[in-house]
Formats: structure tokens, C-alpha cells, sequence
């Protein structure tokens, strides 16, 4: 069911400094993505893919327009009030996985839970079930150093499950995968979509993510080339 | 903020070999810091004690016109105390003179006491035992400046009331070993009645030692001073050798928080990404800044605990065994023991321990403050701010 808009981009645009002058990354975006989306979007290098989910992840906001996640106009909140919203609602999962170097696999999922002050038993409880879904409960007590590429980004998967988001935002997956490991995690992913309705927003050239996804935005030079529903019949629910 | 020491643990015992060397020297400087005002606080405890048992007793009554500072006021600077005005009181007489060992002059300040008194450590019961008809007590230090030894007689001249010279062999009865230069270099001491018969100055004294059951009363021509006030000129003897010493220990102090400061800097460019990565799973930039200042204050707090393995062996060793001060130290003008005996007092190692944890926190704050500034993006890409 796709009724709830999560995440509404208005006219949205992005530039940034460069030297003297300014690089337009993203330019009148209009997108909407909702509740149980299991969306990318695809586009050549430097098309603004990543620029534009850091804007649905309140990482940075936009230059000009309106970007609503959850209700919550980006552009207004604060640094407090936009890592709130990235704690309780939104979960990343990067290129380079970004894992805690110091903290073994458990602590690195278990980190997200910790900054809700989750009591310690159901912190444990709710860990476990991540690694159980990503099945890695037996590496609980490794370091990310002793994890392989495809384990270290189902360690990322899991940690930003962990807390049930709303949204979930992948930014290149698959990009330092092998294509064992990359039909492996969308495998997961996509189950996770299902069980949660988590909605899932991909940044990806890559064919083999493309393959999976219901809905493609294709982007190129900041722009919305197509907007591409690929599962109609899901959509039409 | 539970979370932040949780984390900073987390993050400091993974980060391995960085830590352990800012903690080591930290700890080193922690305990040397100890050390250093351990034993000038044993050195002035030591002094105190030491001054109080010799010389000052519990306070002094002084002759109006005598300043112990200045020598030329001795000449007119005593006068008679009935008994009842010397109750609880041991009065001394002091004179300039002159002894002639081995045929040299040695002009010496010759001191009157009674041989009966216990207010002071001088050995005095030795008058007593001695059938010498001038004995005479010295210290070890007069006694080895003089070649003098217990047993030898040795000429002495002085002066009577009316200033006439006068001479006579008096015996040394006694060396004694003391800590306290200000009744051994240069000093005699004989008993008070020969000195009072020698002089013709019966009853008289220059000032007189307190003891604990005397009770301060206004005695005309006479000045009380307090212990205290006694004390004050070796308390700013004091006062002046740890400051003069701090500044070792703060350079000390000053290179182990270099090296968290260094620590500190290299950690918010080299972890962009994890900061990135903080701020991204929910963290405000203010948590982020709070995490890396208790890394910080946690190298201090590491430092402590590494400081009181081999810390409290060797300071307790120190405290029980002492240090022992070479030869020259009395040279200092204060009373200097062979061996000092370093002092912790709680207040010490509670003054210590904050003046590291704070100053380790400060330190560790500067950097971090930058994380406040950082765009998330650019820290997610590891981008050098």
C-alpha cells in the first residue's frame, strides 16, 4: 500500500560553491516517494543521486524549494531536530559501509539503539533479530576488519535496520560488491521491504540493483529525466 | 552522557597503541607532579616541625629592641624578666663573641639557656652531666667548621655589660645533630647562668621560648610572636621553591597534553568519516564534540589508574625509606633534613588529579569544537575541513 507521502521534494535545488562560482547538483526536483517505496535513483555519476538523498536524510538541505520527510521541512530544523529525525526515523547505508572500526559487529548495530536509550534487553533482543535477518548472528563478536565486503555491508544493512525506520537510504550498495553478495543483499533488502514496508531509496547505477527495484528516477545533470514505475500493479494498491 | 564515556571507552582501548603512550606520559607527569609537591610538602613538614622543636617553640617574647635580623641590636636588645614574668618560658641570652680554635678567630653568637628546659630539643641536660666548668653545646655543623669535637677545650672571649672583653676556656660537652641551620651555624650554647654570671646580665634575656602552657600577656618592654609569624618568613621560603618547582612539572604536564592536544587534532581529521557516520545514525554535532572531549578527559582518567599501578609503589617506598639531601642543602638557610620524607595529603592528590583531568579535558575540548563546524557531508566523504 502506497498511501502515506513520506517524502515530498518540491522544486528542489542544490548548488554549491565552486571557486567563484556555483555547480548546480540538483535543479527543480519535484519527486514524492511513499510508505513501503522500494525506489532508486539511477543516474551517470555526478547526475546528483547522492546530493539528493542527503537532502531526504537531513545531512544537508536544499538551496532553493521545499524537501518534506515526514513532515518535517529539511530546510527548518535544526542540527538537533534533523539528528532526531535521522535517529528515530531514517537509517543510511553507504557505498563504504562506514562501520565503527573499534566496535565489534554486535556493538555496530547495537550503536543506533544506544542513542535511543533502548533498555538493555530489548537493545539485545532487537540486535540479535537484525543479525538473525541479515544472517550474521554468529559473527556477532567480530571486528569489521575480519568481515568480508558482503558481510560488512549486511552489517551496515542490519544496523540501519535495527531501529525499524520509516525510510531507508542506500547510497551505492552494491557499488564494492561482487555480484554474489550484491543479489544477496538486495534479497535482503527487498524482504525487509516487505515485512516492515520500510520504504527503500537506492542511489545506484548499477544494473543488477536496478533489477530490483519498482520504482526508477532517473536523473542526469540534476534533473528528473523519467520517473519510471516499474511494479504498476503494486503501485496500483 | 553515559553514552559518550561508554563510547569514549570503547573507542580509546580500540584505538590501542595511540592511547597507551599519551596515557603513559600523562600518567608519568601525574606522578611526578605528586612527587615533586610530595616532597616539598614533606620538606616544609619537616621544617615546620623541625624549626618549631629548635627554635620557636610555641612562639617567642622578644626584647623591643632586639630584631632578630639585625645583629647590631644585640648590644642593646635584652633585659631582665623577674620569675614569674619567665613562667612557661625559657629565656636566652645571646652574645656576640669569639672562640680561637687552633689558634684562628671565630666569631660565633654565644647563647644562654637554662639546662633544666624541655621546650626545646637542644640538648641541654648535657650542662649537667658535664663536671667542665664552662661547658659548652654546639651543632654538628659548627662543630665541623670549627674542628671541634666533644671534649676540646677552646678559647672564648666575649664582652660584659660594661663592654669589657674578657676570655676563657670553655669545654665542648656535647655536638649535637640537628636540621635546623639557625641554631647550629655559627652558634654556642652554654647555660644561662654561667653566661648571666660572665656578662653580669642576671635575669636578663634577649628573648625567651614559649611552650604549650604559656599563655600570651602583655609584658612591658617585651613583644610576643605567634608560632605562625615566626613561620612566615620559612613559608615563603617555601612558597617560592614550589613555584620555582611548578614550572618543571608544568612543562612536563605541559608536553603530555601536547600530546592529547596532537592526538586530538589527528583524530578529528583522520575519523571525518566516522564523525560522519556519528551524525548520520542520529548523533547532534554537540554529542559528537561531547564523545571526542571525554575521549580526551578519559586519557587523564586512563592516566590515573596506570599512574596508581606503579604510582603508589614508588610514592610509598618514597614516603616510608625518604630521600636523602646531599651534604650542601643546609647551605640552604632553612632547616633541611638527610633524608625528607614526601607528604601526600589527600588534598594534594585531589588538587592533582583535577588539575590533570581539567586541563586534559580543556585540551581535548579546542579541537573537538571544530566537529561543530563540520558539514556531515563532508565528513561523510572525508573531506578535510
Amino acid at each position: 500500500m502506497h498511501t502515506d507521502t513520506l517524502i515530498s521534494l518540491n522544486n528542489v535545488t542544490k548548488r554549491f560553491p565552486v571557486g567563484e562560482g556555483e555547480f548546480t547538483a540538483l535543479s527543480g526536483i519535484n519527486l514524492s516517494f511513499k510508505a513501503g517505496e522500494f525506489a532508486g535513483l539511477v543516474g551517470p555519476s555526478g547526475s546528483g543521486k547522492t546530493t539528493l538523498l542527503n537532502i531526504i536524510g537531513s545531512l544537508d538541505s536544499p538551496t532553493e524549494g521545499e524537501a518534506v520527510v515526514l513532515g518535517k521541512r529539511i530546510s527548518e530544523l535544526s542540527h538537533k531536530e534533523s539528528a532526531m529525525l535521522r535517529n528515530k526515523h531514517i537509517g543510511f547505508i553507504f557505498q563504504v559501509y562506514n562501520l565503527l572500526p573499534v566496535y565489534t559487529v554486535y556493538e555496530n548495530v547495537e550503536f543506533a539503539l544506544l542513542l535511543q536509550n533502548v533498555p538493555a534487553a530489548e537493545r539485545k533482543k532487537a540486535v540479535m533479530d537484525a543479525l538473525e535477518w541479515v544472517g550474521l548472528a554468529g559473527l556477532a563478536n567480530k571486528r569489521p576488519d575480519k568481515l568480508s565486503g558482503g558481510e560488512g555491508q549486511r552489517v551496515a544493512i542490519a544496523r540501519a535496520m535495527v531501529k525499524r525506520p520509516q525510510i531507508l537510504l542506500a547510497d551505492e550498495p552494491s557499488a564494492n560488491l561482487d555480484a554474489e553478495n550484491t543479489y544477496a543483499i538486495l534479497e535482503t533488502m527487498k524482504q525487509l521491504n516487505k515485512e516492515l514496508n520500510t520504504t527503500f531509496l537506492f542511489s545506484t547505477h548499477d544494473e543488477k540493483v536496478m533489477k530490483y527495484l519498482d520504482r526508477i528516477v532517473h536523473l542526469r545533470d540534476g534533473k528528473v529525466e523519467s520517473d519510471e514505475i516499474i511494479d504498476p500493479e503494486k503501485y496500483s494498491l | 552522557m553515559k553514552l559518550a564515556f561508554q563510547l569514549a571507552y570503547k573507542n580509546l582501548v580500540g584505538a590501542g597503541l595511540r592511547t597507551w603512550l599519551n596515557v603513559g606520559v600523562l600518567a608519568f607527569s601525574f606522578i611526578i607532579i605528586l612527587f615533586y609537591n610530595g616532597l616539598i610538602d614533606g620538606w616544609d613538614e619537616q621544617a615546620r616541625r623541625d624549626t618549631i622543636a629548635w627554635e620557636y617553640g610555641h612562639g617567642q617574647l622578644l626584647h623591643e629592641k632586639y630584631d632578630p635580623y639585625d645583629p647590631f641590636t644585640l648590644d642593646d636588645g635584652h633585659g631582665p624578666l623577674s620569675k614569674e614574668q619567665r613562667k612557661n618560658l625559657v629565656p636566652i641570652l645571646i652574645r656576640q663573641a669569639a672562640i680561637y680554635p687552633q689558634g684562628r678567630m671565630f666569631s660565633v653568637m654565644l647563647k644562654g639557656v637554662q639546662s633544666d628546659q624541655t621546650t626545646l630539643e637542644l640538648p641541654t641536660d648535657a650542662f649537667g652531666e658535664s663536671d667542665a666548668a664552662l661547658p659548652i653545646i654546639m651543632g654538628s655543623q659548627m662543630a665541623d667548621a670549627a674542628k671541634l669535637k666533644e671534649g676540646d677545650e677552646v678559647t672564648l672571649r666575649w664582652r660584659d655589660k660594661h663592654g669589657t672583653f674578657d676570655a676563657a676556656a670553655v669545654t665542648v660537652v656535647k655536638v649535637f645533630k640537628t636540621n635546623v641551620p639557625t641554631v647550629d651555624n655559627g652558634q654556642i650554647w652554654m647555660p644561662i647562668e654561667k653566661l648571666w654570671e660572665m656578662t653580669g646580665l642576671t635575669d636578663h634575656a634577649t628573648l625567651c621560648v614559649a611552650n604549650e602552657a604559656f599563655e600570651s600577656k602583655e609584658v612591658a618592654g617585651w613583644t610576643f610572636a605567634a608560632q605562625e609569624s615566626l613561620l612566615k618568613t620559612l613559608n615563603d621560603i617555601i612558597a617560592t621553591k614550589k613555584a620555582s618547582g611548578s614550572i618543571m612539572y608544568l612543562l612536563l604536564l605541559a608536553i603530555a597534553l601536547l600530546a592529547i592536544f596532537d592526538t586530538q587534532v589527528l583524530s578529528v581529521f583522520r575519523r571525518q568519516k566516522e564523525i560522519g557516520t556519528y551524525i548520520a545514525l542520529g548523533m547532534t554535532r554537540t554529542q559528537v564534540v561531547g564523545l571526542f572531549t571525554v575521549e580526551g578527559s578519559m586519557y587523564s582518567v586512563f592516566a590515573m589508574v596506570i599512574g596508581c599501578v606503579f604510582g603508589i609503589p614508588f610514592l610509598s617506598y618514597l614516603a616510608h625509606t625518604g630521600i636523602p639531601m646531599h651534604s650542601g642543602s643546609q647551605d640552604m638557610g632553612i632547616a633541611v633534613a638527610e633524608r625528607i620524607f614526601p607528604v601526600f595529603g589527600l588534598q594534594l592528590i585531589v588538587g592533582t588529579v583535577l588539575l590533570v583531568v581539567i586541563s586534559a579535558t580543556i585540551v581535548s575540548f579546542l579541537p573537538a569544537r571544530k566537529i561543530a563546524k563540520m558539514n556531515p557531508v563532508d565528513a561523510l566523504k572525508g573531506k578535510l575541513v
